[in-house]
């Protein structure tokens, strides 16, 4: 392909594709090719990026202002690391009207203010109108560690564990952006993951917060980055009712809608059940679940797989291009 | 004993597992009398995805049933001629709308898929859920052509039929449907007559019975001897579908049994079809994979024409004899073959660099078997 | 091809559309192609319209069918 597609940015495989094929190479260094949330730098820092261009720039549960600092939040805490400091890019096209702009804002410090990160530097540009979507915004965040990752001590045991429902934020956004006459009454799960930072210290061996692709890209991804294959059980995850009625009309997988605040945990068998009651008791993972585990009877290494109450097996695959409405 | 837990929701008895194994229980003792793999052809791309979600392919096959995909996958039988004529009306002419249905926007063509074309200036493709959005897009945007590229079987096209005779009678100046619409008796029909695959039962699609009712496959008992059932679409309806056709075999009284009661009526829907009749008429259709089918479309009358798109804007829709280069998607679509039994299948063929419909569309065959499966291949 | 989900009817208006709900969410559906129905029945819906009228004695029939394969299942 000569010419970049809207695809290529949809955080499926063709993106993969793209920074393995194309970043990579030109960028290599140890810190890069780790390819976690966040780089894991020396003296104990950690560094992120993410940009948010978001249709519709307000939705229910949410606008592009909690998303942008929430999710930069969410990709240090899931790196081990408590977030401390972000930088705060915009770009605006012109003609956005400047109450719009100052929602936004006000939207950034609040959030901010609520998980105690400070806005520490940006920039501001402005271009023409058609040029950008209203606004587009980039935060970068710097943490410092707290705990580190452990994929390589994965075994078979270790447990999976969900932090709440799935594919809120996904559909939300879904339905507010396209007039499918549908009424869910979903909220964008958009949240901050701070509550999971003392688990580093507490048996929690790897995280990884599920945003585009949804918890069936994670449970692959995280497949292919441990030795052994991954089980699942359908009835153990859990979806919100409404949502459910919501997939069904519309005939999506509810496993690839994304979400933005919630997380994948890896726990030692041992310690799951107290990490599980202790995350019941935050009305943010209330609806924590413990879904399958790392094991090696049944699939191959590389596997993530998934036990249908029929008892049959499924694989999941991660995402690979955007999601759409079916009627087939 | 099963748990008495109340739930909300209301299927949860056709999708319990403990009814999913008595079901295959069942199954499995009428097969387990036969001593022999039957096979059974799902006509309708939703069996076929709730089978693979559901993880019960493998598990029928394990006991003795093996499930072949048929042609029921509209992006998978539509032309790419009609993708091409609406890429070049939305690349080539300003102030065009064209809407569809989600996996539509991606079937790959020589001219691009409309997912990754870029449109003229003024123009734009919209995602849609239901027909009823493309009359509410064609008010709202009186200065610009809405086009509906309506692809559908007959559970969709009597919905199509009603949006046709609301924007005529609400006298709509700028709008116009490019109409895919395929049947399904016929299509079985020219399966069985080509001889070439052999099939024990089938699994007729529910929701599109519940449009033309049982008699529509009746001809499938009485003229080939072959057993099949009506089915609806939760994991136990399959079963149950399945079970009949089973039993159908081992009794040797092949009919068309309703398995579907609750939703599926012997007359079917009778205004639907009289709706269909007033505003569509059959035609010898062009599918592809399957060639020509006597009968098997539908398309819009000449007293419509100001709402056919085809008139409307002299679209050139050419037959095609072959798909491209080493694509057998209208083997699988007819199941002579096996997803897995193409040479393309995950080598230069997968979903981020689909070869034909059938690894593009949602229900999809080859889609469905390289997501859902074990045995697809990574590099 | 047959993507539908049963609801039930909790709105009519005069020009054939309704409101249906299903498991919570409620979808507007063009409800001209059963001109019988009602508000309270249940109905299954395609792409935004009722095709078909759920007949609840008949799902009960089936679950109680359901309920005799599972009794013939438990000795076990």
């Amino acid at each position: 392909m000569n010419k970049v597609s809207l695809e290529m940015g949809s955080g499926g495989r063709l993106m993969q594709e793209f920074i393995k094929k194309n970043l990579l190479p030109k960028f290599r260094n140890p810190f890069l090719t780790q390819l976690h949330d966040a780089a894991l730098l020396p003296k104990g820092y950690a560094l992120t990026t993410d940009s948010y261009t978001v249709d519709p720039i307000f939705f229910p549960g949410g606008d592009i202002g909690t998303l942008c600092v929430n999710g930069t939040i969410n990709d240090l805490v899931v790196s081990g690391a408590r977030p401390e400091y972000l930088s705060l890019a915009l770009i605006i096209e012109e003609g956005l009207e400047y109450n719009v702009l100052d929602r936004i804002l006000l939207s950034i410090k609040k959030t901010a203010a609520k998980s105690q990160v400070q806005i520490v530097t940006g920039d501001t540009k402005v271009v023409p109108q058609g040029q950008a979507d209203k606004i587009y915004i980039n935060t970068a965040g710097l943490g410092c560690l707290v705990g580190k990752p452990q994929p390589q001590q994965i075994r078979p045991g270790d447990k999976l564990l969900v932090t709440g429902p799935v594919g809120e934020h996904g559909l939300a956004i879904m339905l507010s952006r396209n007039n499918f006459r549908m009424f869910s009454g979903i909220r964008s799960d958009c949240s901050p993951l701070l509550f999971l930072l003392p688990l580093w210290k507490k048996g929690a061996l790897w995280m990884r917060d599920i945003t585009r692709g949804g918890l069936a890209t994670v449970l692959s991804e995280l497949a292919d980055k441990v030795h052994f294959p991954l089980l699942v059980e359908e009835e153990k995850i859990p979806f919100s009712r409404n949502l459910k009625g919501a997939v069904e009309i519309l005939g999506i997988d509810p496993l690839y809608l994304a979400c933005e605040g919630r997380a994948l945990l890896v726990v030692r068998e041992a310690g799951a059940n107290k990490i599980l009651n202790q995350l019941k008791k935050n009305p943010l993972s209330r609806q924590a679940a413990i879904i399958g585990e790392v094991q090696d009877r049944v699939g191959r290494k590389g596997e993530a797989l998934l036990r249908a109450a029929s008892g049959g097996l499924r694989l999941l695959e991660p995402l690979t291009s955007e999601l759409l409405p079916r009627i087939c | 004993m099963p748990p008495k837990t109340k739930s909300r929701e209301p299927f949860s008895a056709w999708r319990s597992s403990f009814t999913l194994k008595a079901l295959l229980k069942a199954v499995a003792k009428e097969t387990g009398a036969l001593r022999r793999t039957i096979r059974i052809m799902e006509v309708c791309g939703t069996h076929t995805m709730t089978l693979h979600r559901s993880g019960l392919k493998p598990l029928l096959k394990e006991i003795g049933v093996s499930l072949i995909s048929g042609p029921g996958c509209p992006v998978c039988i539509t032309p790419d001629s009609y993708h091409e004529a609406i890429i070049d009306l939305i690349t080539k002419e300003k102030n065009f709308l064209a809407a569809t249905f989600g996996d539509m926007t991606r079937v790959p063509t020589r001219k691009g898929a409309l997912q990754t074309i870029v449109p003229t200036f003024g123009s734009a493709i919209k995602i849609i859920y239901s027909p009823e959005e493309t009359l509410a897009l064609a008010r709202k945007n009186p200065d610009k052509q809405v086009i509906f590229f309506g692809a559908g079987f007959e559970t969709t096209i009597p919905s199509i039929a009603v949006v046709l005779q609301k924007a005529y009678s609400e006298n709509l100046k700028n709008f116009s449907v490019l109409a895919a619409l395929w049947l399904i008796p016929p299509a079985i029909r020219t399966i069985l007559q080509s001889g070439e695959v052999a099939i024990d039962g089938f699994l007729y699609p529910g929701h599109v019975s519940a449009i033309i009712g049982e008699e529509a496959y009746r001809f499938v008992a009485e003229e080939y001897r072959i057993p099949g059932a009506i089915a609806g679409f939760e994991p136990a309806d399959i079963l149950l579908g399945i079970l009949s056709v089973a039993r159908q075999i081992r009794e040797n009284n092949p009919t068309v049994s309703n398995e579907y009661q609750r939703v599926v009526r012997p007359e079917g829907n009778p205004q639907a079809m009289r709706l269909m009749a007033e505003m569509l008429e059959p035609f010898d259709a062009y599918w592809r994979g399957l060639g020509l089918i006597p009968k098997s479309g539908l398309r819009i009358k000449p007293e419509w024409a100001e709402y056919d798109a085809i008139k409307r804007f002299n679209l050139k829709l050419k037959a095609e004899k072959t798909l491209r280069t080493g694509c057998r998607c209208g083997e699988v679509l007819k199941g002579l073959i096996g997803p897995t039994d193409c040479p393309l299948f995950g080598t230069s063929c997968d979903p981020e660099h689909p070869r034909g419909p059938c690894m593009v569309s949602y229900e999809g065959a080859c889609l469905i078997e390289y997501k859902y499966s074990s045995g697809a291949k990574k590099k | 091809m047959c993507l539908a989900v049963p609801g039930k009817v909790v709105s009519l208006n005069k020009d054939g559309i309704g409101k249906v709900d299903y498991m919570g969410t409620t979808v507007l559906a063009n409800l001209t192609l059963l001109p019988e129905i009602k508000l309270g029945d249940w109905v299954i819906v395609h792409a935004g319209f009722a095709i078909s009228r759920l007949d609840r004695k008949e799902a009960r029939k089936t679950l109680r069918l359901f309920k005799e394969l599972e009794k013939l299942n438990t000795p076990e």
